[in-house]
């Protein structure tokens, strides 16, 4: 059964987890070294990610899209300087999720959120809090790539216009400066007054990456940047996650296990609107400590 | 959920369980070619080796190409990476029957050396670590697995004492000697043989719990150590 039919969006009676599903793998006892560097081998895991400190903090968080609780008691940690990984079958929470780090949910009507996330030492969701500027410190590219019906250098621009910027020189700064990080540049650069929607898909995915980098935000959110993209597309884009995360924290929700493990440093696994593990991405992929995350990673799921 | 997956994986398995049963097969011809000095025997092991060799190559395509085609993950990954590392000690288990077999039949036409029943239980035990590190395999039974890692501490003692007694004989008797040498080659291979029973044990461990056992004094000690 593909993960996308397991069950709908937002499920309003979640069904707990079977007690055998969230036991651990094996029976063997050992010790629970899923965030530290394995011994005997070389940590595949960029090994200052490990002593990072934490950038995001998520706690005790509950979302109710009205009465359906979709997230239950989260708890989870991003490094600075890190990608970490969401992943989960569909509805699984992973995505609202995704939405809380930058309040999008409150455009949804009827949402109501419990518990604490924090940016820095500043509670996201602390009253009084001005959310457009919280939008600055976290950039979002979505699924489907979404350049708006300007030119290029305008689409790169936006951010910082309408935050009132009008001087030329730090405009073409900026736009240089983003779409040179999101590796655009080299095949726009002399055509920065067409369309962008003339590009192609990955061209036009790598757009949205330079419009969310040009007002410099601290926090990269990305919801499946690739799910639309070609492989050639996508290990582009990839690449430019491994090069991001050198000046930017990234999270990315994804439905391709292969791109999770290829390129986050901690991976975090949803089901039905709860966390059942988080650790080091290759710990994770190669000795998950739950049956139900070995089930879904390795296909068994349903 | 069934996964295509499991049926290719239930092939490697079976692959390999046919790859150790030839290997236990020449480890049962090797010992009665020596305890028996049948050179039919002996013969019959080397002819064998053929058959475990290209098992070897069979088996390695198979895990490249399951790693390369099905990219898996957790403990299908532990099998696959398990199983590269399993095959080659099979195939070099093959390659020390071989060797012993080789010297049995030089033995066998000279007179018997006496060497007590030491002998004789150096190839049982040797013969018994590989099967049931094999059984711990085939059932992911983690006691078996770890009682054969324990048990090559036998093997090594009873190797050292078979050794000491040849050198005594080699001393007491100088017609001895060309015997006794062949035994110590004989000695060295079961030794090796058990080690590298062990090895499989180690990967069956690491299959079944994820984490090397290898080389403990290299192991990070306990995060919670018990109080005193």
């Amino acid at each position: 059964m593909p993960a996308g039919e397991a069950m709908t969006e937002f499920d309003p009676n979640p069904t707990v987890p079977e007690p055998e599903a969230l036991m651990p793998v094996q029976a063997e006892p050992r010790p629970a070294q899923t965030m530290a560097p394995r011994p005997g081998g070389i940590p595949l895991t960029d090994a200052t990610v490990l002593t990072a400190p934490p950038l995001i903090g998520i706690q005790d968080l509950n979302l109710f899209y009205g009465e359906k609780q979709a997230l239950h008691g989260i708890n989870l940690e991003v490094r600075e300087h890190s990608v970490m990984s969401l992943i989960g079958p569909s509805g699984c929470g992973k995505s609202t999720l995704l939405r809380c780090l930058n309040r999008m949910n409150d455009l949804i009507g009827n949402v109501r959120v419990e518990g604490r996330v924090t940016i820095g030492e500043d509670d996201l969701y602390a009253p009084g809090v001005d959310v457009i500027t919280l939008r600055k410190r976290m950039g979002m590219v979505f699924q489907k790539s979404n350049p708006f019906p300007k030119s290029i250098y305008e689409n790169v621009a936006y951010g910082l216009r309408i935050q009132g910027v009008k001087d030329k020189n730090i405009l073409d700064e900026a736009v240089e400066r983003s779409l040179i990080s999101s590796g655009l540049w080299d095949e726009v650069k002399d055509r920065l007054k067409d369309s962008g929607l003339g590009l192609s898909g990955g061209q036009q995915q790598r757009l949205c990456i330079a419009r969310a980098l040009a007002v410099r935000p601290e926090v990269l959110l990305m919801d499946e940047p690739c799910s639309a993209l070609d492989p050639l597309a996508t290990s582009r884009i990839e690449e430019l996650i491994f090069e991001l995360k050198r000046d930017f924290t990234i999270v990315i929700v994804t439905h391709n296990m292969q791109q999770a493990a290829r390129v986050s440093d901690f991976t975090a696994f949803f089901w039905m609107g709860k966390l059942i593990e988080t650790g080091l991405t290759e710990m994770l992929f190669t000795n998950p400590r739950v049956r139900m995350t070995e089930d879904y990673i390795s296909g068994r799921f349903g | 959920m069934a996964r295509h997956f499991d049926n290719e994986l239930r092939d490697l398995k079976f692959s390999l369980l046919a790859m150790a049963g030839q290997v236990e097969e020449m480890l049962t011809l090797t010992q009665e070619a020596l305890m028996e000095r049948s050179d039919a025997k002996a013969r019959r092991v080397s002819e064998l080796d053929k058959g475990v060799d290209e098992l070897e190559l069979r088996l390695d395509q198979a895990c490249i190409d399951l790693l390369a085609l099905r990219a898996p993950f957790a403990s299908d990954l532990r099998l696959i990476a398990s199983t590269l590392k399993i095959v080659p000690e099979l195939e070099r288990i093959g390659d020390h029957c071989t060797n012993i077999a080789r010297r049995s039949l030089i033995l066998n036409p000279l007179p018997l050396l006496d060497m007590g029943d030491s002998l004789r239980r150096l190839g049982e035990e040797t013969l018994s670590m590989v099967r049931r590190a094999v059984d711990a395999f085939v059932n992911g039974d983690a006691d078996m697995a770890r009682a054969v890692i324990q048990d090559d501490d036998s093997v090594d003692s009873l190797y050292v004492a078979i050794n000491r007694d040849l050198l005594r004989i080699m001393l007491n008797d100088p017609l001895s000697i060309e015997r006794a040498s062949h035994l110590i080659i004989v000695l060295k291979n079961w030794e090796r043989i058990a080690d590298q029973a062990t090895n499989i044990a180690e990967e069956v461990l690491f299959i079944i719990g994820g984490v090397s056992v290898k080389h403990p004094y290299l192991q990070p000690p306990p995060e919670n150590p018990t109080e005193p």
